[in-house]
């Protein structure tokens, strides 16, 4: 199948996730089209997580559809999803950390590809992401920041045609917050994105249109100006955070 | 990473090497007596290998491990006093263990059931084994021309020579058989855990949801290890009825279930050298104690287990292997330049 720009890549419908009386997701409608980069935003709690749990099959929603590139993929098994070709970064690192670094690419790339094929992929992953220090290392015992890079580095190295980053910029340093900012432009090049996020400097570096999310639901669809510019807005996010 | 997996296997081979030369110095030095003896201690640290393959590297705790080892040695058993001959019932014994293990693993993994109540599950299966073969005494408990024997066991036809019922193999012979057997399974374990299916096993193992993201069925990759290390165990159980001459219904019990983990911890997770070797160490210091009434032979378990828990959490092999590589840090002159990923290979 060939892609175009426009293509719907996801599309959620009525997508809702309930966990008893708490409405985490309320019937949602979201489309994203192919190549685009859409930053998801909202307050703690808004259901970003929740929302991007049931895209990435780690919850089974109450009810709704989840489509990605047209195929039903409501309550399909993570492996399912990923399979797709989608590459995963959850908002709690998930790494492995009895394994070095390389090891953790290499078996992102390696479900793709031959073991020479993979192991040129995670030498010029490891490269790209300049990890080269730390390759060799257990990553169990790396810094916060650099088990975030990893995990960016495994969700590279499987040349993903669809990025879903939870928060990939929590809990770094300045200057790494500023790298994932530009890696992800560069992702974007090729592949669709969707990424959440709290820090709103980091929005504003790679943001193109912006998702509100609040009590569920989205409440805004916007650019990040319009958002800013909003009253509503404001009040459920802007004015206690930027 | 695949980069050499013979040389991955470096250590692997240099353990395998030297169990050959133990395989044909031993009967020359040792009494026939401690070689039929040797021959239950591999039978037992084959059983300790599958538990090391599939807890250490797979990250499967399986409480009931010798319910595969136990089951091995009544398939083959029965078989072998069916077919009138050992090369058929060996086959069997390894082919009905797997065939139930996956079944049991398909529910196991395919439910998702947490690793808690796999635990439980498995050392369920092992208990019921226990009880309801116990219980099998009666002249109406047949297999064909095998009876069960309840407690008291069946008697188990020794290996004959492949296509040659009546060429039974002499008490040495069978440890040969035993030696080069716990030798191929662990050079075979040392294989896979090196292989792409192997790496996917211990990644999961580390992070199952992360394997899961990168797009891996885990439960497939589960299912295969727990098959396989079934598997293993009832070669086990094969050498291990052959040894003793007879099986009984004691082999499920729950001392024996607790003794491969204890095997396990003692050798070290993520060897396969280490709970073999454990295996022997333990299986000679309890027959030791056996000899003598001062000390209970439990409680010198017990305070093994809890000495290994508190101080030694990682068993005897990682400890080593860890202190080794701290040392060559320390003494950067006469590192050896390694290329390819370190650690995690086959030890
Ligand atoms: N597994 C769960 N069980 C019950 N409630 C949950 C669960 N996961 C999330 N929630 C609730 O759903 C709401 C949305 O949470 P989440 O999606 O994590 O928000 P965000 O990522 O936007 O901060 C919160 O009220 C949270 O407490
Ligand atoms: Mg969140």
């Amino acid at each position: 199948m060939t892609r175009q720009r426009g293509d719907v890549v996801v599309e959620t419908r009525d997508l809702c996730m309930h966990f008893g009386g708490v409405r985490a997701v309320d019937q949602v409608d979201f489309t994203l089209f192919d190549r685009e980069l859409r930053c998801l935003i909202g307050p703690n709690g808004a259901g970003k997580s929740t929302f991007f749990k049931c895209l990435t099959g780690q919850l089974r929603p109450t009810s709704g559809e989840v489509l990605i590139r047209g195929q039903e993929m409501t309550g399909a098994e993570p492996f399912e999803v990923a399979s797709l070709g989608v590459g995963i970064k959850t908002q709690v690192p998930n790494v492995f950390d009895g394994l070095t670094a390389e090891e953790n690419i290499w078996l992102s790339a390696r479900r793709w590809h031959g073991d020479a094929r993979a192991r040129a992929l995670t030498a010029e992953t490891i490269e790209r992401l300049k990890l080269g220090d730390i390759r060799r290392m257990l990553v169990g015992r790396l810094a916060h920041g650099q088990r975030q890079w990893v995990e960016l580095g495994m969700v590279v190295a499987a040349e993903p045609w669809l990025v879903l980053l939870d928060e990939p910029a929590a809990g770094m340093t300045h200057e790494e917050t500023f790298r994932t900012a530009e890696l992800i432009e560069e992702i974007n090049k090729t592949s669709a994105l969707i990424v959440v996020e709290h820090d709103m400097q980091f929005i504003r570096m790679i943001s193109r249109t912006v998702t509100l999310f609040h009590e569920g639901r989205i409440l805004m669809q916007d650019t990040m100006e319009a958002i800013s510019a909003d009253k509503r807005a404001r009040e459920v996010y802007l004015g206690h955070r930027a | 990473m695949n980069s050499g997996i013979l040389r991955q296997m470096r250590p692997t081979f240099v353990y395998a090497l030297l169990g050959i030369i133990f395989m044909f110095a031993a009967p020359q030095v040792l009494q026939l007596f401690t070689i039929i003896n040797l021959t239950t201690a591999i039978a037992l640290a084959v059983l300790a290998l599958s538990l090391a393959l599939i807890w250490g590297y797979g990250g499967i705790l399986c409480f009931g491990q010798v319910a595969f080892f136990g089951l091995g040695a009544y398939a083959y058993t029965i078989s072998a006093i069916n077919f009138g001959g050992s090369t058929w019932a060996i086959l069997m014994a390894v082919m009905i263990t797997s065939a139930f293990a996956a079944a049991l693993g398909y529910f196991i993994f395919f439910g998702r059931v947490s690793d808690v109540y796999l635990g439980v599950i498995t050392l369920t299966v092992t208990l019921i084994f226990f009880s309801l073969i116990r219980r099998t005494s009666g002249p109406e408990y047949k297999i064909g021309n095998a009876l069960l024997g309840g407690f008291n066991g069946v008697s188990s036809p020794p290996i004959n020579l492949p296509w040659n019922p009546t060429s039974f193999l002499f008490p040495e012979q069978v440890f040969y058989v035993a030696m080069a057997a716990l030798i191929l399974c662990y050079v075979f374990a040392g294989w896979l855990v090196n292989t792409k299916f192997g790496r996917v096993c211990q990644a999961i193992r580390e992070n199952e949801l992360r394997a899961e993201l990168l797009g891996y069925d885990t439960r497939l990759y589960k299912l295969g290890i727990f098959t396989i290390g079934a598997g293993i165990a009832a070669i086990g159980g094969v050498l291990f009825c052959n040894g003793v001459g007879r099986i009984t219904p004691d082999v499920f019990n729950l001392y024996n279930a607790a003794l491969t983990i204890i095997w396990v911890i003692v050798g070290g997770r993520g060897t396969l050298i280490g709970p073999i070797g454990a295996t022997f160490a333990l299986f000679y210091l309890t027959s030791a104690l056996g000899g003598q009434s001062v000390l209970n032979n439990n409680l010198v378990l017990g305070i093994i287990l809890i000495f290994f828990v508190l101080l030694v959490p990682k068993g005897v092999a990682p400890t080593i292997i860890d202190w080794v590589n701290a040392r060559r840090k320390k003494a950067p002159g006469r590192v050896r330049r390694r290329r390819g990923s370190r650690g995690e290979g086959a030890q």
